[in-house]
């Protein structure tokens, strides 16, 4: 893998501000990314992981700018996105594509597919007219459809082949980014590693880099090199999938990992289970975010915020931001609650 | 089939939705037995007619569907023979449901004692105040903290999580014999799921109750089930008990299934998919549902539809191959167990 950085991202903010009162001035802030950075090589698989609301999604549009980060940058090639205006970001996207989560939604139900991808290659003109035709019936083949399937519409299809149209046209302005946003998790089991296996197959032969936003840790174990995982808008591990996988250090991580069903009925279960739901994204909690349900959080968790480090036994690149990540391991921090019961009456933060 | 007493044995259901496109055939012949006490799996991709089982079994069936034929046996008594008014006694009472979204499923104009309170008012006649300490009983078994507070809240003023635990509280108030969970935890955060799975489990242990866990994810039935029905087509494919399920799966669409299976405990190197899709019901195969996606199909399986038969140890498969008949490779091995690194 070469190691030329794709994409920098750096201080990252995106708020989306609470309307209230009668004069509908902003009374709050919803932080959904709150101060995040991150790199990406080219030609690698990063993988952003984490629960409802940790804000990985909105990570990926940001860095298209389909919503406008509050803050931060977002380089892009060395080119800062945040400093484009709208003529000139278009023309970045043609080297940086998006795949949604629901193909149905994300396709013009009142195109044919021959519509919808002509339309992208004429926007961003990176195939003459007259190719066009031969090309839409290329990237049919690739994707696994066949070239008859250009004049239907989006309705004709399962939701496996939308999926592959979706990435047909992500494809088509032959891009070096492609951002798959939860991609396969609409699809059953055995179309969605059939659309894995493809997204694998073209990364190798177009040395394409993805960013990949999953809820899913199998899809993201299997896809990914590196992992960064998110609660509440923060990073809290960020790694190569093994040190993630194997080594995980941050204790949200860890629960993370156990709560995964395994099926193998012979596994060892020995899950963490985390007390309550994830707080509020309005008001999230003082200090480490993760300190409410944190089965070893002290007091310091609540007030200082820990930053993403990295200590000796841990591997090149792996960092967790948590204050007790040596203490834990060695053993000599244990838990300050109980992690083996579901049924804790323990009184939760109230949901805004 | 078990040699456990069944609580509840399905025989040759068919459910079928009429169209405009004509008959399709949601539940076309399904049988399987659920051992009391224990947790059946019914599991399948979308399509397959695993939730229309589930509320052929409670008869939620609405138009243009329709229960065409089969028996439901809940305690030796055929469900089917009943009417309605004998049918309303039953549901919620002796058997329940919990559903895959919570929110859909409470009524957001009440709160969730008036929710809770219905069930003892109309299977027990119970009044408000003993119909309330009850359900402050139920709130508290689930796990809810400040239970008497949660009482006289809304659906909306709860979490995901939380308004589940509201749905299985509602369900098990009358302390069901069969819990039917249709994907309970397919819409929570995977660290909620595993909270909601274990007080199922817990609470099946507590209640003595049966459960029939539907859903798509394999790792679920591994592990909260005792016995698995794997549908594929509205036709169940396999049934074993879940060691065997998942150590020696021998239909080859429960083959294809784990194998597509990313792991996340475990390194692969490559998924193997099942080829092609779900045949649409106006194209549905003659002979065996699967054959068209079955790399080991032979003429046979294209003409005829296989039965499902008992292979011994409680196992049933509807597949060629374990038959006589079988005029394919006769030394085909369908399930070869792959040399993992297990992490």
């Amino acid at each position: 893998m070469s190691q030329k950085e794709l994409l920098k991202v750096k201080n990252l903010k995106q708020y989306f501000p609470i309307k209230g009162g009668i004069l509908g001035r902003t009374v709050n802030n919803v932080k959904a990314v709150d101060d995040i950075s991150f790199t990406v090589h080219e030609g690698e698989t990063v993988s952003v992981v984490g629960e409802s609301g940790c804000g990985k999604s909105t990570t990926g549009r940001a860095i298209l700018r389909l919503d406008n980060p509050t803050d931060g940058t977002v380089e892009f090639d060395g080119i800062n996105l945040l400093d484009l205006n709208k003529k000139e970001m278009r023309k970045m996207r043609k080297d940086m594509q998006i795949i949604f989560q629901d193909p149905y939604a994300s396709l013009n139900p009142r195109q044919t597919v021959r519509e919808t991808l002509r339309e992208a290659m004429a926007i961003q003109g990176v195939v003459p007219k007259e190719e066009r035709a031969d090309r839409i019936a290329e990237l049919l083949e690739t994707v696994g459809l066949q070239p008859y399937h250009a004049d239907r519409y989006p309705h004709e299809f399962s939701g496996g082949q939308r999926q592959r149209i979706g990435i047909a046209r992500a494809l088509s302005v032959d891009p070096k980014l492609i951002v798959c946003d939860e991609a396969v998790s609409a699809l059953d089991v055995s179309i969605q590693a059939q659309v894995l296996n493809l997204l694998k197959k073209f990364q190798k032969e177009m040395n394409l880099t993805y960013l990949f936003i999953s809820h899913d840790l199998g899809v993201v174990r299997h896809i990914s090199d590196r992992v960064i995982v998110m609660y509440l808008g923060k990073i809290v591990e960020v790694g190569d999938k093994k040190s993630i996988f194997e080594n995980p250090q941050h204790p949200y991580t860890k629960a993370l990992l156990s709560a995964i069903p395994v099926p193998d009925p012979d596994h060892d279960k020995d899950r963490i289970f985390l007390q309550g739901d994830v707080p509020s994204p309005i008001d999230p909690p003082t200090g480490c975010r993760f300190h409410t349900r944190c089965p070893f959080a002290t007091e310091r968790c609540k007030e200082e915020t820990p930053e993403l480090r990295s200590t000796g036994y841990m591997a090149e690149g792996h960092q967790g931001a948590c204050h007790y990540m040596e203490l834990i391991e060695s053993g000599e921090h244990q838990p300050t609650r109980e992690t083996s019961k579901v049924r804790q009456l323990s009184e939760e933060p109230e949901r805004v | 089939m078990s040699t456990n007493e069944s609580i509840l044995e399905v025989t040759d259901l068919r459910t079928s939705f009429f169209t405009e496109g004509g008959e399709v055939k949601a539940v076309d012949g399904v049988t399987f037995d659920v051992p009391a006490g224990k947790t059946l799996g019914i599991v399948g991709e979308s399509g397959s007619g695993k939730s229309i089982t589930a509320m052929s079994i409670l008869q939620l069936i609405s138009h243009p569907g329709k229960i065409k034929g089969g028996e439901i046996k809940f305690r030796g008594k055929n469900l089917l023979d009943l009417t309605e008014k004998e049918m309303r006694k039953i549901r919620g009472n002796q058997i329940s449901m919990i559903f895959q979204e919570p929110m859909t499923s409470l009524n957001p104009t009440y709160t969730v004692g008036q929710q809770i309170r219905e069930s003892y008012k109309i299977h027990q006649g119970l009044g408000k105040k003993e119909g309330s300490k009850r359900a402050i009983e139920m709130l508290k078994l689930v796990g809810i903290p400040s239970p008497e507070k949660r009482l006289d809240q809304y659906p909306f003023e709860l979490s995901g999580g939380m308004r589940q635990r509201v749905m299985i509280a509602m369900a098990l108030a009358c302390k069901p014999d069969l819990l039917i969970a249709d994907e309970p935890t397919t819409a929570l955060d995977v660290t909620i799921q595993a909270q909601i799975l274990e007080l199922i489990k817990e609470l099946q242990d507590e209640l003595g109750m049966s459960v029939v866990m539907i859903t798509h994810d394999l790792g679920v039935v591994a592990e909260t089930c005792d016995y698995v029905a794997v549908m594929y087509c509205g036709k169940v494919v396999e049934y074993a008990d879940v060691r065997t399920l998942f150590k020696n799966p021998r239909h080859p669409y429960t083959v294809g299934l784990l194998k597509s299976l990313p792991r996340s405990d475990r390194d692969q190197e490559e998924l193997t998919p099942i080829k092609g899709t779900v045949p649409s019901p106006d194209e549905m195969p003659v002979g065996c549902r699967f054959a068209p996606r079955c790399p080991f199909a032979t003429d046979l399986c294209h003409e005829k539809l296989p039965s499902l038969d008992d292979v011994g140890d409680g196992e049933q498969i509807r597949c060629w191959i374990y038959t006589d008949e079988w005029n394919g490779d006769p030394g085909v091995k369908v399930y070869e167990p792959e040399r993992t690194t297990e992490s």
